[in-house]
């Protein structure tokens, strides 16, 4: 998972105004149901979670399964009520986590 | 997904259209572990019909990629407000999806993702608001195996 | 069409069809272009106008849209130096966004130098071995895949344009002639599905006219890009056939064919399909 991850949103907002985020990663999210050309299993290797925080503190996460289709696109809002910093962070089956981060300002 | 090669997937072609277009296939009991995960996600509770809103193809152009769209009705603040959505899909080897865990300054019970179904199904959500009460909503999709798309 | 897969599969397919319809005829008029005299269209359609309201959003979208996860890739390649010249693409072309524009629209192209009509994928590696004295990337293998796709890019909205004429012409007819010939079990040509049958649906799928004004394409059910020549391999593997080798004069002259039947359709890299 070395790719940057990939993030959307608006540089600006108002004072109590919602935002919609979109982020999208890169990962095969190998579901642990496949198998490879010579019938053995393929192990289990996908995001088990993701979390967004603004200024230290959670906005929105989730725990993910292999239903999740590979390269894990995840949209959610966020009220905006003082300016600050958006902490992404993807988490790996294999314990790696991928971190990106986004400021916001206000609106005058 | 899946652990058969394109050759067998395509022998078997016919008879899985077949499965999946037989109406009884999405309101069969389901398989897997479903039914487990929402009672422990409900603590055995009784969640009610409503609030939710899911947006779901009722057929998949395909399994492996269904975008999937969820609205709670909710105020989002403080005192009320969506704290845990649980996804599970009933038809999948495995019934977990996701679980979404919102908060106040999420401002708004929405969120996007897109999901790999194995088989028509449904897809299950139940909503978990902060003074304890549940909601579900559930969607049929369809989802075809066979010919070009796989 | 007169094709058999035991009765069972038939009812269910014609059950399913009708369902189908239900959504997909919501969705029955399909925008084009006008083609040109003597094509063998009357209107020239993107194979994004035969797919779902939820997978063209997943194109519409550059940030929802996962292509954009090699073109993103590819751009940092780009300027990565690779081989012992010490070169990387940008020491020769300088900036993709304006050198490379229009330039995937107009493959195959004749090359001069190699006496036959080149791909973009193999005048990436015709780059890598002869400027910058490194590997080539293997068809097929990510890093090839996310360079097409990122030059491809640099043409999107642009029409596809290529030459048919002068010492193209020979391929042209050539990648005619396996359009049109029956091949595998099933015994089906390109022209069967793509153009006798598109816009029907064939068991699970709805046929549209085949074009490749989008490749290489995301695909939903491979979760990751696809370029040309695999899903041509797919299509003859699919009817049963022995496919041709990717990058072989076979597939090579399809390609060619194959773009002329698109002919000023908008480049549409990195497309999304099903």
């Amino acid at each position: 998972m070395a790719d940057k991850p990939r993030i959307k949103l608006p540089k600006e907002a108002k004072k109590g105004e919602i935002i919609q985020i979109k982020t999208l990663v890169s990962h095969l999210m190998e579901s642990g149901q496949r198998k490879d050309a010579q019938g053995k299993p393929i192990p289990r290797k996908i995001i088990n979670k993701f979390a967004c925080e603004f200024n230290g503190k959670p906005v929105f996460s989730c725990t993910l399964e292999p239903a999740i289709s590979a390269n894990p696109y995840i949209q959610f809002d966020a009220r905006i009520d003082e300016e600050g910093t958006f902490k992404f962070a993807w988490t790996d089956d294999d314990g790696s986590v991928v971190t990106a981060e986004e400021k916001i300002a206000l609106k005058a | 997904m899946g652990a058969i090669n394109r050759r067998q997937a395509f022998l078997l072609g016919g008879g899985f259209v077949a499965l999946t277009v037989l109406p009884m296939a999405a309101n069969a009991e389901p398989s897997n572990d479903a039914a487990e995960l929402i009672k422990k996600f409900t603590g055995g509770k009784e969640a009610a019909k409503g609030k939710i809103t899911l947006d779901l193809p009722e057929i998949a152009e395909n399994g492996n990629t269904v975008p999937l769209a969820l609205t709670v009705e909710s105020p989002m603040t403080a005192e009320n407000y969506v704290k845990e959505v649980l996804f599970v899909a009933d038809g999948n080897p495995n019934a977990g999806v996701a679980t979404l865990m919102f908060t106040p300054m999420s401002g708004k019970a929405e969120a996007s993702i897109r999901i790999r179904l194995a088989q028509t199904q449904n897809v299950i959500a139940v909503a978990k608001m902060s003074d304890g009460s549940l909601f579900t909503e559930r969607k049929t999709v369809k989802v075809t195996i066979g010919g070009c798309g796989g | 069409m007169s094709i058999r897969y035991g009765s069972l599969a038939v009812l269910a397919t014609a059950a399913l069809t009708l369902s189908a319809m239900a959504v997909f005829g919501q969705e029955a008029e399909r925008k084009g272009i006008p083609a040109p005299p003597g094509h063998v269209f009357k209107t020239i359609i993107s194979g994004y106008q035969f797919r779902t309201k939820e997978t063209r959003a997943l194109q519409d979208d550059d940030l929802e849209n996962p292509g954009f996860l090699a073109v993103e890739r590819a751009a940092d390649m780009w300027k990565t130096v690779d081989g012992s010249e010490g070169k990387s693409c940008m020491s020769c072309h300088g900036e993709a966004e304006t050198t490379m524009k229009g330039v995937g629209a107009a493959m195959p192209k004749w090359s001069e130098k190699l006496n036959k009509p080149v791909n973009l994928e193999q005048q990436i590696n015709i780059c890598r071995t002869e400027h910058m004295k490194a590997q080539p990337w293997a068809f097929k293998s990510k890093e090839l895949t996310d360079m097409t796709t990122f030059i491809r890019f640099q043409s999107r909205g642009m029409p596809v344009a290529v030459k048919t004429d002068g010492p193209m012409s020979p391929w042209f007819e050539k990648g005619k002639e396996i359009y049109y010939t029956r091949v595998g079990q099933l015994d089906l040509a390109c022209a069967s599905c793509h153009e006798k049958n598109n816009g029907k649906f064939m068991r699970a799928d709805f046929l549209s006219q085949g074009q490749t004004n989008g490749f290489p394409t995301y695909r939903l059910r491979d979760q990751r890009l696809i370029p040309l020549h695999e899903r041509f391999e797919g299509c003859m593997f699919d009817v049963r056939g022995v496919p041709y080798k990717p990058l072989s004069d076979e597939f090579l002259a399809l390609e060619l064919y194959v773009a002329w039947r698109g002919i000023g359709l908008p480049v549409e890299t990195p497309s999304v399909r099903n």
